[in-house]
């Protein structure tokens, strides 16, 4: 393991999911040298890659747009900012107009013939992302994940360092800017595509001190079948719920109520069936997503006619909203040459508390991952030495401080058992989050004495999944009410002290303080 | 998880060693491509999406299928028209027509709406009472 890659640029820009593929085009074409390190395969892999994306497309009619952005602004809690959904919304719209044209994508057309842009497929979509970056000149280096961020003596972001899993050896990269889009954090949970989203580049910025926000807002749960990972929380709008006995369970449903199923899981299994599917939907719902059927087909479920299992799976920061806060809509952060987009970053400013499932994630996506482009490739330019000394600035699963051992595997395991359980992450009551915090805080001292593995990537996955845990549940407990998808048992109801944001960081130390509403759009 | 590569179809292209996001597949010189860590597979379907010769298969379970499954048997499952199943619905593959321009997710999104729980009370009030405007 001792070759090292060694690679100049202006802008790097980690993970290849749609943030990272927008972001690196963006730069491209403000005319940087551009590398993109992907974990996976840029075009893969992801949260997108493999699922249907609805997207937040909009016609910029002041109608519409006002009716989009008032949309979710009460199940966020009145935590958005109406300046920052506005600039989405424009990006967004000139985004996919522009990948209709640049991009080719087959979109479908209505009776009219007029291409209908509001929903894009993982597969078609990536693939295409990949093909334009590539055009753009941007150099990939796929199954080469992050490891850590390199700093120079004012605490500047000049680089990173991380490791070759196909081609051997480790890779060291400098460069004018660093773009984070490593996507969110569903804590290995085995939700569809996320398995590569494991908080790798939210431990990275937090350790060269960027700080986060919006982690109490981290806990989304989506349906899928028991013995599948492909969560399509959607098309369960069309079914109903049963126990085993075959009798239907009373108040569940996909949207609302889905904590009753959640709580009738902790006790016994719940199934669904897809009753409410007449023929027309049933075939939108095959063109749609079509790897929901296989999940059926292949086990020999008619989703239509019969009863099966079905389970809640955490989807943590993909489909929650929290991470790194930015200072403004340059995507930038507290550290100078650190960028951040996508997941990775909070996306409070457009959702508030609620989730940007089906449409406004993929918008923020796209946006952010554009915007944090431009400004790296600008920022880039104004970077005159580019070799001034470098120190890597990782810490836990890197370089333990010395003590007892324990693999990546076993931190993951342990740290699961703290996120996951509905009664602790979904069903939230201060009782059972403290204990669970204390426990993670006591998992973050081993990872920080002996947490190593022979493939560095997966320490790092379960230092970083044992970190944003500890933020998660920190501020969880510190937002002192219910708000957006953050529901207290034991504080019901929306507290007016409360109607700020809140912000949380620190390594060893968790911090949190209350933020102000407003950050320049 | 990924369960089958079809010694008959494959073409030793690499793709699948390429593609998937978890590196699960190991290239080999002088043979097929080989499951080496099948327990890292998420179960995304992106290999069979990618493999020009539909000689990929994986199952729906999130786990191993257990011996003896006929989703572990390649006859069985070349019986039941599995492979080349995901790329025909994708609309992948020569002469195929992309999938994407049948999609009618519009019309979901149209429901979803339709059915959005009642808005959560205002900022500031701890009943369900709206307080007018977003302050
Ligand atoms: C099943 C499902 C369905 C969804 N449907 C919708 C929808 O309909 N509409 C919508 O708006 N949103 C939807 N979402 C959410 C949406 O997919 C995400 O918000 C979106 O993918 C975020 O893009 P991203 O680029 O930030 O992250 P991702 O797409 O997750 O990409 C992250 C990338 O970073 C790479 N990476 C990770 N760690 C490292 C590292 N250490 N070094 C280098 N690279 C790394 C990964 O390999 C990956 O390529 C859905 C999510 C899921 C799970
Ligand atoms: S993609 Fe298909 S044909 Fe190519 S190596 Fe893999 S299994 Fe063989
Ligand atoms: S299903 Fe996905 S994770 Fe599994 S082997 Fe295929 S590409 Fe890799």
């Amino acid at each position: 393991m001792s070759d090292v890659l060694e690679i100049e640029t202006d802008v790097l820009v980690a993970g290849g999911g749609p943030a990272g593929t927008w972001a690196a085009l963006r730069a491209a074409d403000a005319g940087a040298d551009v590398v993109l390190v992907d974990k996976g395969w840029c075009g893969a892999s992801g949260a997108t890659a493999a699922a249907g994306t609805g997207v937040w497309y909009v016609e910029p009619d002041p109608q519409a747009r006002e009716e989009a952005m008032a949309s979710r602004e009460a199940l966020g809690g009145y935590l958005a900012d109406r300046a920052w959904m506005g600039r989405v919304l424009d990006e967004t719209y000139a985004g996919m107009n522009e990948f209709a044209a640049r991009g080719r994508y087959p979109f479908p057309v209505d009776d009219d013939g007029r291409q209908i842009r509001r929903g894009v497929q993982g597969p078609e979509y990536m693939r295409r992302m990949r093909m334009l970056v590539r055009r753009a000149g941007v150099r990939i280096l796929d199954h080469s994940p992050l490891l850590e961020l390199l700093t120079d003596a004012d605490g500047a972001v000049v680089g990173a360092a991380g490791q070759r899993r196909q081609a051997g050896g480790d890779y060291r990269i400098r460069a004018g800017a660093v773009v984070l889009a490593t996507g969110g954090c569903a804590f290995a949970s085995g939700a569809l595509g996320t398995h590569v989203d494991t908080g790798d580049g939210t431990l990275a910025a937090a350790e060269v001190g960027a700080h986060l926000s919006g982690m109490e807002f981290s806990n989304a749960y989506a349906i899928a079948p028991a013995h599948s990972s492909v969560t399509k929380t959607a098309y369960y709008s069309y079914a109903s719920f049963y126990r085993a006995d075959g009798t239907v369970l009373e108040g569940a449903g996909s949207t609302r109520g889905r904590s009753v199923i959640a709580r009738t899981l902790l006790s016994e299994p719940v199934l669904a069936r897809l009753d409410h599917a007449g023929p027309a939907e049933r075939e939108a719902m095959r063109c749609g997503q079509p790897n929901f059927f296989l999940a059926f087909d292949r086990a020999g479920i008619d989703p239509f006619t019969d009863r099966f299992p079905i389970t809640l799976l955490a989807e943590g920061t993909v489909r929650g909203t929290g991470g790194i806060a930015l200072a403004s809509t340059a995507c930038d952060t507290d550290v100078p040459g650190l960028y951040a987009a996508g997941d990775v970053a909070t996306r409070e400013y457009i959702c508030g508390g609620f989730t940007g499932g089906g449409s406004h994630n993929a918008a923020w996506a796209l946006s952010s991952g554009s915007w944090a482009g431009r400004a790296a490739a600008a920022h880039a330019r104004t970077v005159a030495d580019r070799r001034r000394a470098a120190v890597p600035a990782g810490g836990a699963g890197l370089r333990p401080a010395g003590g007892e051992g324990i693999t990546a595997r076993e931190m993951v395991r342990e740290v699961q058992d703290q996120v996951l359980p509905y009664d602790l992450n979904y069903l939230r009551h201060g009782d059972r989050l403290a204990p669970a915090l204390e426990t993670l805080h006591g998992l973050w001292r081993e990872a920080r004495a002996g947490l190593a593995d022979a493939d560095p990537w997966r320490a790092r996955e379960a230092a970083a999944m044992t970190a944003v845990a500890r933020w998660m549940y920190t501020a969880a407990l510190a937002r002192d009410e219910s708000r957006g998808m953050h529901k207290r048992e034991d504080r019901p109801g929306s507290d007016p002290t409360w109607h700020h944001r809140l912000d949380v960081g620190g390594l060893d130390e968790p911090w949190t303080r209350s933020a102000a509403l407003e950050v320049a759009a | 998880m990924i369960e089958v590569i079809s010694e008959a179809r494959c073409i030793d292209c690499g793709i699948c060693v390429d593609v998937c996001p978890t590196n699960v597949f190991d290239a080999d010189e002088h043979a097929h491509p080989s499951i080496a860590r099948q327990s890292d597979c998420q179960t995304c379907f992106l290999c069979e999406a990618h493999c020009p010769t539909d000689a990929l298969f994986v199952s729906p379970l999130s786990g191993p299928a257990p011996e003896g499954s006929p989703l572990r048997d390649e006859e069985s499952l070349a019986r039941e028209g599995r492979f080349g199943e995901y790329r025909g619905w994708i609309g992948w593959g020569h002469g195929r027509t992309p999938g994407s321009r049948n999609d009618r997710n519009q019309v979901f999104t149209l429901r979803l709406r339709a059915l959005r729980p009642p808005e959560p009370a205002a900022p500031g009030s701890t009943t369900a009472e709206k307080e007018g405007p977003r302050p």
